[in-house]
C-alpha cells in the first residue's frame, strides 16, 4: 500500500525532466528531494500531483494506477514555492476551499480548519485578506489548506525558498514540529528543495535529483556520510564539498605542493590520482598551517565564507565567526585531514571518513 | 522649483479640463436655444443672455408625424443591440481566451498565437471592406434590418477585443493558481468559474468597457445594415440634421448619447483599482 513509481520518463522537448525515476514511497515517511534549481523536482511533484503525465512509467497508490486518476480525484496538497492562494478569498475561505470541494459535514470542515490553522499559527487571522498578509503568513495559509485537507499525499515544493533568511529558519523549525505531530500515520510527506540543511534537519529519507536523474537515495545520514559521487558530494552541501584533484603516494596525500599524512581511511587506497573532497567546515585557520590567497570573503549570518585559492586549486572555508578579510590577503589554513574523502577519477567515492562503503 | 513644478501641474490640469468640460457646456447651454438665440449673436447664459426652451429636447420624442423626431425607441434599441452584443462577446470571448491562454494547440502551423491574431486581424481590416460580406450574409439569413442581425455583426466586431484583452489578462493569472484549485478538488470547468474568473474581475470590466464603447459608437454598420424596420441611436441622431441645422435637437440628442458611456465610467471607475492578483503570486 505505497506509493511506486516505475521508470517515470517525462521529456518535452527532449530534454529529460524525468529520466528513468522509480521509488516506493511507505505511509507514515517524510521524503525529500534535494536537488539543484532545474533539476526536476517540480516535474517530479507535479507528476505525482498528476498536473503533469509522464511519457512512460508507472505510478500506482494503494494498489491502484495513478495516471488513471485525474488530478482532481488524487486526494493530494500541495504547497508551491511561489505563495499560491486564492486571492479573492480570505484566509478562513482559503483553507475550508478544498473541504467544501470534497462536500464533507460542516462540523467536520470547522474542526480541520481550525485544527490547520491551529497548526500554523495562523489563529485569529480568519478573516484576513491574503493581500493583507507578509509572505511568510502567505506561506502558513498553503500549508493550512493543504494540512486541513488531509491528503493522503502531502507535497511541499521549495516551501521555504522565496523567504527571507530569518523567516525561513523560523518556519523550517516549525515544519519540523509540524510534520512529525501533524502528519497522520498513513500520510505521505513529499518535499523538495535546494537547501541541503533543510534536508539534514528534517532527517527524512532523501533522493538526490539531478537533471531528473535519481543520483542516491537513503536516509539523510547517509547522504551526508557516505555522498556517492561528486555531484552528490556538491548538491548535499553548502557551501559545496571542495574537490581537490591530487594524488596519494604511500603515506603522503599530495596537491599544489601541500602534503597531509594520509587519514587512517586511506591506507588502503592504491597510489594513483584522485578527488580529494573536504567539506568547508572541516577547513580551519591555522598559524602552522598552509597559506593560501583569499579572493572573497562573505559573511552570512554568524559565518564568515572565505574563497580561497593556492595555484590552481580553489577552496571555500567556513569560519564560525564574523571576522573581516581583505582579498589578497594570505591566511593559514589547516584541513582535518580525518574528514577527507576520496573519489576517483569518474567521480565515484572510494573512500569516506565515515567507512562502511557498501555501496 | 517644487513650487513652480505645482504650480504648472495645476495650471495643466485646469486647462485640460476646461479643454474637456467646454463642450459639454456648450452642448447643454445650446441644447436650451431656439433658432433666434443660436443664429443670432454668440450667447452663453440662459436668462441672461437668452430665453431657455425646452423645443430642442421636445423634437427628440414627439413622433415624426408631429414635427419630432422620435429618438426614444433607437435609444433603447442601441442600449438592448450593444448590452447583447458586449455580454455574449464577453462570455465567449472569455471562455476563448481562457482556453488560448492555458492549453497549447496545434493545428498543421497553426498554434495558439496564431488563433489569437486570427481574431485580432478582422479589426485589423478597414470597416468598409467588411461591409459588403455583412450585408450578403444579414441577406442571405434574412436578418437584415433586424435587431438580431446587428447584435450578431456586433458580436463579430466586439468579441476579438474581448479575446485579446482577455488572454492577455489570463497570461498574467499564474498557472499554479488553477493547478491548485485543481489539486484541491475542482475539477477544469470549476477552477475557472470558482477561482480563475472571481480574480478576473478588472479584466473583464476591462473588456466589456471596450465592448460597450465600440458598440455604443459604431455608426457605419448600424447605417449599412438597416432601412426602415429597425434604426440605432447613431443614425437616427445622423438624420436629424435636415435643410436647417437644429442646433439645439443635436446638441440635446448628443448629450444623452454620452449619458450612458459617462455612467459606466463612473460605475466601473470603482472596480478598476480593486481587486489584483497580488496575493496569489508573490
Amino acid at each position: 500500500m505505497n506509493l511506486i513509481g516505475e521508470n517515470l520518463i517525462y521529456k518535452p522537448d527532449n530534454q529529460f525532466h524525468l529520466n528513468n525515476v522509480s521509488f516506493d514511497f511507505k505511509k507514515g515517511n517524510l521524503y525529500t528531494i534535494l536537488g539543484r534549481t532545474l533539476s526536476g523536482k517540480t516535474t517530479f511533484l507535479k507528476t505525482i500531483a498528476g498536473l503533469l503525465n509522464p511519457d512512460s512509467g508507472n505510478l500506482s497508490f494503494d494498489g491502484k494506477d495513478f495516471s488513471k486518476i485525474p488530478v482532481w480525484e488524487r486526494n493530494v496538497a500541495m504547497v508551491y514555492q511561489q505563495f499560491i492562494n486564492y486571492p479573492h478569498l480570505n484566509v478562513y475561505e482559503n483553507v475550508i476551499f478544498p473541504l467544501k470541494q470534497r462536500k464533507l459535514s460542516a462540523d467536520k470542515i470547522k474542526t480541520d480548519v481550525d485544527e490547520a490553522l491551529k497548526t500554523v499559527g495562523l489563529v485569529g487571522f480568519e478573516n484576513r485578506k491574503i493581500q493583507e498578509l507578509s509572505g511568510g503568513q502567505q506561506q502558513r495559509v498553503a500549508l493550512a489548506r493543504s494540512l486541513a485537507k488531509k491528503a493522503k499525499i502531502l507535497l511541499l515544493d521549495e516551501p521555504l525558498v522565496n523567504l527571507d533568511y530569518k523567516l525561513r529558519e523560523q518556519l523550517r523549525e516549525e515544519f519540523k514540529k509540524i510534520f512529525s505531530k501533524g502528519l497522520s500515520s498513513d500520510a505521505i510527506l513529499i518535499y523538495s528543495t535546494t537547501d541541503p540543511q533543510e534536508v539534514m534537519e528534517l532527517n527524512g529519507e532523501v533522493i538526490v535529483l539531478d537533471e531528473g536523474k535519481v543520483l542516491q537515495k537513503g536516509p539523510a545520514k547517509e547522504i551526508f556520510e557516505n555522498p556517492r559521487n561528486l555531484k552528490v558530494a556538491e548538491i548535499s552541501n553548502d557551501p559545496p564539498m571542495n574537490i581537490l584533484k591530487g594524488i596519494k603516494s604511500s603515506e603522503k596525500l599530495i596537491f599544489e605542493n601541500i602534503s597531509i599524512n594520509i587519514p587512517s581511511h586511506f591506507k588502503n587506497l592504491e597510489d594513483q590520482n584522485y578527488n580529494f573532497g573536504i567539506r568547508a567546515s572541516e577547513i580551519k585557520l591555522d598559524d602552522q598551517g598552509e597559506e593560501f590567497e583569499i579572493e572573497l570573503a562573505e559573511i552570512s549570518g554568524s559565518e564568515t565564507l572565505l574563497h580561497l585559492k593556492k595555484g590552481d586549486s580553489k577552496v571555500i572555508a567556513l569560519i564560525e565567526e564574523v571576522m573581516n578579510f581583505k582579498i589578497h590577503e594570505k591566511v593559514k589554513i589547516k584541513f582535518n585531514e580525518n574528514k577527507f574523502y576520496a573519489f576517483n577519477k569518474e567521480g565515484e567515492l572510494i573512500s569516506s571518513p565515515y567507512g562502511d562503503l557498501n555501496g | 522649483m517644487e513650487k513652480l513644478y505645482k504650480f504648472l501641474k495645476y495650471t495643466f490640469i485646469i486647462l485640460w479640463t476646461v479643454f474637456i468640460v467646454a463642450p459639454f457646456l456648450w452642448a447643454v447651454s445650446t441644447s436650451f436655444k431656439d433658432f433666434q438665440s443660436v443664429n443670432s449673436k454668440v450667447t452663453y447664459i440662459p436668462w441672461l443672455d437668452f430665453e431657455p426652451t425646452l423645443e430642442g429636447w421636445r423634437v427628440l420624442v414627439k413622433s415624426p408625424a408631429r414635427g419630432g423626431v422620435d429618438i426614444v425607441e433607437p435609444y433603447f434599441n442601441s442600449i438592448f443591440v450593444t448590452c447583447t452584443a458586449s455580454l455574449i462577446s464577453i462570455i465567449l470571448g472569455t471562455l476563448a481566451a481562457y482556453a488560448l491562454s492555458r492549453f497549447t494547440f496545434k493545428a498543421g502551423f497553426v498554434r495558439n498565437n496564431d488563433i489569437t491574431f486570427f481574431f485580432i486581424s478582422q479589426r485589423i481590416m478597414p470597416p468598409i471592406v467588411l461591409s459588403i460580406p455583412f450585408f450578403i450574409f444579414l441577406s442571405t439569413i434574412g436578418l437584415l434590418d433586424s435587431l438580431l442581425g446587428l447584435v450578431v455583426v456586433y458580436i463579430v466586431l466586439l468579441m476579438p477585443i474581448a479575446v485579446w484583452i482577455m488572454v492577455d489578462f489570463f497570461n498574467r493569472v499564474p498557472k499554479e493558481l488553477d493547478e491548485t484549485a485543481l489539486i484541491d478538488g475542482c475539477n477544469p470547468y470549476q477552477a475557472f468559474y470558482k477561482v480563475v474568473l472571481p480574480n478576473s474581475i478588472p479584466g473583464l470590466i476591462v473588456a466589456g468597457m471596450f465592448c460597450i464603447i465600440f458598440g455604443w459608437i459604431d455608426f457605419f454598420f448600424a447605417f449599412i445594415l438597416t432601412f426602415t424596420e429597425v434604426q440605432l441611436l447613431p443614425v437616427k441622431v445622423v438624420a436629424l440634421n435636415s435643410s436647417i441645422t437644429p442646433w439645439w435637437s443635436l446638441s440635446a440628442s448628443a448629450l444623452i448619447s454620452v449619458a450612458p458611456l459617462i455612467i459606466v465610467a463612473f460605475v466601473v471607475e470603482r472596480y478598476l483599482s480593486k481587486g489584483n492578483l497580488s496575493g496569489a503570486l508573490k
